[in-house]
């Protein structure tokens, strides 16, 4: 993955941009000294690294605002930064850019339980956000594996998922408002606790625009009343092909699981290796989790049970406890930390139609002999959200390059089967060449059209999402 | 004199855009009035339900395609648009049938948008003819999709001004097996607000909570498996309380509720515009209290009212401080949202005039 070269000009600017920084910011707002902006050289695609020109970490949407134009006004690229969490390198800076992060500001605004709302400033991690409101019983649904860490500004820029939004949806279907700053410094109050956008949706479009339109500094976000309990079982099977046919079944007979989750062969075997959640050695293993009362578990198991007897298990249990639920939970949670232990591995994050999934299953096995790396399957199946970790070692020459032009193959087979190149860990620096597979000229120029509208200039997080080439016109536009 | 010009597929429709220069107006199913003036563009030459899997959650269709056959379509594999889209051509005056693209286009979304979420939440990816006579596609047919920008959002409930939608695809959801209303009666608006938030604030999956204004009476619905909903109603009502004047109406009885609220049945009958206004749940009270309405649906919990007023009145002053918006949805032309923000405004209008830089596509309408 390449990088553009950083603009000479904003190079030998340095010194002056720091200064106009630091005489309109608080002192400890502004970062240069490389040894700290070091900090700040990559998120969680930690193949790539570059420290930033400096960096920006404010206390307030006023001080991110004063950022902002000071940076458009000087023609300096910024990219925004939440908790640096990013799988596909949304928050890697180039060293011509001032990273501005939005970790400070983590308080909680408004709770408004009648109206099911929670309004938090998004330095906010996500799993504080359910923190705030659950001993009153509620939460936030939106549950990406990272949760722990990660920051609702980054939830919104990639539009998050996670093991849950089968049932409750993605970050998108569950953000009701936002304020933006926008590149010029204007700030913007979009939404709010009322439902329906007043005009264009343009919240729907800022969620997911991987922080190329604005920073958002502040949330409003649905909360849910928990659900009265939750209960897992666990599946095995003998083939992929039957566990798809059983996962498409569930769904048919009208049960909507919360989770419908999915590991093959070489996954159960590492996360056995590691965690030893007692995992049955087969093909592949299903986790089906339901929510509701006691009864009403009961209802909906027995008909999930009764499915999955006509596919032949290999193993069926049942979880009767929160113990055992955690017992079957234990293996998934530690998937990629298992298959971390065995190698280096990159997870991709391509969604197929769930229909395609053994055929998908099939050529990825086939692609995994081809290229010599191995590959382990684990994925959120009600969706048809995948997650193939390809097995690589860092320190072998070449075998990065390999893992990335196997990663490629996976995510085209993804979009010639009718899927998509990522289904919640966005597109960053990681997908940003392969958008010419799923999209034509004309598809990216009319999304390119949007960011026109919000940073003409191509200032935020430009070198991300789309094609370099394609957007090489606009971002030498800006430069000068 | 106007003309409607109809077209046999997407090509055919793109390059009647391209040769363009005047303006025309999107005739889906003519559930509302579109001035006659107006030259106009029919979508019913594309029809048709492109692929549908049941056990992937998934549809894609034609946007001329009506909304009633896509409904059956899903009926007969035991699914439905889980977001219940608003039929409005009784209280609008129209004879219309809806169509999907118009659905979508207008983000029309019923009673059940307050727990599934809205018809933009429900839809996936798009096709559609833009202001140069390009044809651009965005989403997919995948339920999880971040891949580049959502274009499918700005899309739904752009009233047709971004582009000319040909094709849909959207999630789809199992239909219940039964179903209970819960109706609460002899309650005025701003109890009826404090029963409707405090059932949603339950862990019993409300999915529909609306109050019919001139009855007085608050619907409260639950769906699901049978057992599960006995059990829910049976915990609904211990929360309750058991002071108030509860009739449990179920599967039959229940769904007829609800039908008519998706109608307006309430008010379909009364003279005047028809007026949409969205706040948050509960400042709904007092927004019926300031227009003196004496019938009207408030829906989803109260965010959301359905009122009839006289022409020429309008609703957006009484909003005042209050944050929301209201449309007049009988404006023949002109149908206005009320944002009064400067820069969203020149926003909106940047990013109109780069989808459809001639003008062409429904001047006049959202602002």
């Amino acid at each position: 993955m390449e990088m553009p070269a950083p603009d000479q000009f904003t190079l030998s600017r340095k010194a002056e941009i720091v200064a106009r920084l630091r005489a309109a910011l608080p002192a400890d707002v502004v970062i240069d000294d490389p040894a700290e902006t070091r900090a700040y050289e990559c998120d969680a695609l930690s193949a790539y690294r570059c420290p930033p020109l400096a960096v920006v970490l404010p206390y307030s949407t006023e001080e991110v605002a004063t950022a902002l134009k000071i940076c458009n006004e000087m023609n300096v690229p910024v990219v925004p930064r939440g908790a640096g969490t990013s799988l596909a390198g949304g928050a890697l800076p180039t060293a011509d850019s001032v990273i501005i992060g939005v970790a400070r500001m983590n308080e909680v605004l408004e709770c408004d339980y009648k109206n099911r709302v929670i309004r938090v400033q998004t330095g906010r991690t996500n799993l504080s956000v359910t923190g705030a409101v659950e001993e009153d019983n509620f939460f936030y649904a939106p549950d990406p594996s990272s949760q722990l860490a990660c920051a609702i500004a980054g939830n919104i820029a990639m539009n998050s998922g996670g093991a849950h939004c089968l049932k409750y949806g993605v970050t998108s279907n569950n953000l009701m408002g936002v304020k933006l700053v926008t590149m010029q410094g204007d700030i913007l109050d979009i939404g709010g606790s009322h439902l329906d956008a007043d005009g264009l949706d343009l919240l729907g479009v800022i969620c997911g625009s991987e922080g190329q339109l604005g920073i958002v500094t502040e949330a409003t976000l649905r909360i849910l009343h928990k659900p009265e309990g939750a209960l897992p079982v666990l599946m095995g099977f003998d083939s992929n092909e039957v566990a798809g046919a059983c996962v498409s079944d569930i769904i048919r007979a009208g049960v909507l699981p919360v989770a419908i989750e999915f590991m093959d062969r070489p996954c159960i075997r590492a996360t056995e290796a590691f965690a030893g959640a007692g995992y049955p050695d087969c093909e592949a293993l299903l986790i089906v989790e339901v929510e509701g009362s006691d009864l009403e578990i009961e209802e909906q198991l027995e008909k999930i049970l009764d499915i999955a007897k006509t596919h032949n298990p290999v193993e069926l249990r049942r979880a009767s406890d929160a113990g055992e639920a955690g017992r079957i939970w234990l293996g998934r949670k530690s998937a990629f930390g298992a298959m971390g232990q065995i190698n280096d591995y990159m997870c991709l994050d391509g969604t197929i139609p769930v229909s395609q999934l053994p055929y998908v299953l099939r050529r990825i096995s086939e692609l995994s002999a081809e290229f010599g790396l191995d590959v382990g399957n684990v994925f959120h199946a009600g969706d048809g959200n995948m997650h193939p970790l390809i097995l690589y070692n860092a320190n072998k020459e070449g075998d990065l390059e390999k893992c990335e032009a196997f990663g490629a193959e996976i995510l085209k087979l993804c979009v010639e089967v009718g899927g998509c190149l990522t289904g919640e860990h966005g597109v960053g620096i990681e997908k940003r060449d392969l958008m010419s597979v799923q999209f034509s000229a004309l598809d990216l120029q009319a999304q390119m059209k949007i960011k026109d509208v919000f940073d003409p200039k191509w200032l935020l997080n430009a070198a991300k999402v789309f094609p370099l080439d394609a957007t090489q016109s606009r971002r030498d536009g800006c430069s000068q | 004199m106007s003309q409607t010009f109809k077209f046999k597929d997407e090509q055919d429709l793109a390059g009647f855009v391209q040769e363009r220069v005047h303006p025309v107006f999107i005739k889906g199913g003519q559930t509302r009035g579109v001035d006659l003036k107006h030259d106009r563009v029919d979508m019913a030459g594309l029809s048709g339900v492109v692929d549908y899997e049941p056990g992937a959650l998934t549809m894609v269709a034609k946007a001329g395609t009506t909304l009633q056959h896509i409904e059956e379509v899903l009926k007969a594999e035991g699914q439905q648009l889980a977001f219940e889209p608003t039929i409005l051509n009784n209280a609008l005056g129209a004879s219309g049938a809806s169509t999907i693209g118009g659905v979508f286009a207008t983000n029309g979304s019923g009673p059940r948008r307050i727990q599934a979420g809205a018809a933009r939440d429900f839809l996936l990816g798009v096709r559609y003819v833009d202001g140069h006579g390009n044809v651009i596609k965005n989403g997919g047919r995948v339920m999880k999709n971040v891949t580049g920008y959502d274009i499918v959002k700005l899309m739904a409930g752009s009233w047709g001004t971004l582009g000319l939608l040909s094709e849909v695809s959207f999630k789809v959801l199992p239909m219940p097996a039964a179903q209970a209303t819960l109706v609460i009666s002899g309650i005025n608006a701003d109890v009826a607000v404090d029963v409707m938030t405090t059932s949603l604030n339950t862990a019993f999956d409300v999915n529909g909570v609306a109050y019919d204004i001139a009855a007085k009476c608050t619907y409260v619905r639950l769906e699901g498996f049978e057992q599960s909903v006995k059990y829910r109603t049976k915990s609904l009502m211990e929360i309750l309380g058991a002071q108030r004047d509860i009739t449990v109406y179920d599967d039959t009885e229940s769904g007829n509720v609800w039908w008519n609220i998706r109608m307006l049945a309430a008010i379909s009958d009364q003279h005047g515009d028809l007026w949409k206004i969205s706040v948050r749940p509960t400042d709904g009270p007092q927004i019926v209290q300031k227009l003196g309405l004496t019938s009207g649906i408030m829906d989803w919990s109260g965010g959301l009212i359905w009122a009839k007023l006289d022409a020429g009145k309008t609703a957006r002053e009484i909003l005042g401080g209050i944050p929301g918006h209201a449309i007049n949805l009988s404006a023949k032309t002109g149908l206005k949202f009320s944002n009064t923000n400067p820069a969203l405004t020149h926003l909106q209008d940047a990013i109109r005039e780069k989808f459809d830089p001639k003008g062409i596509f429904n001047p006049g309408l959202m602002g």
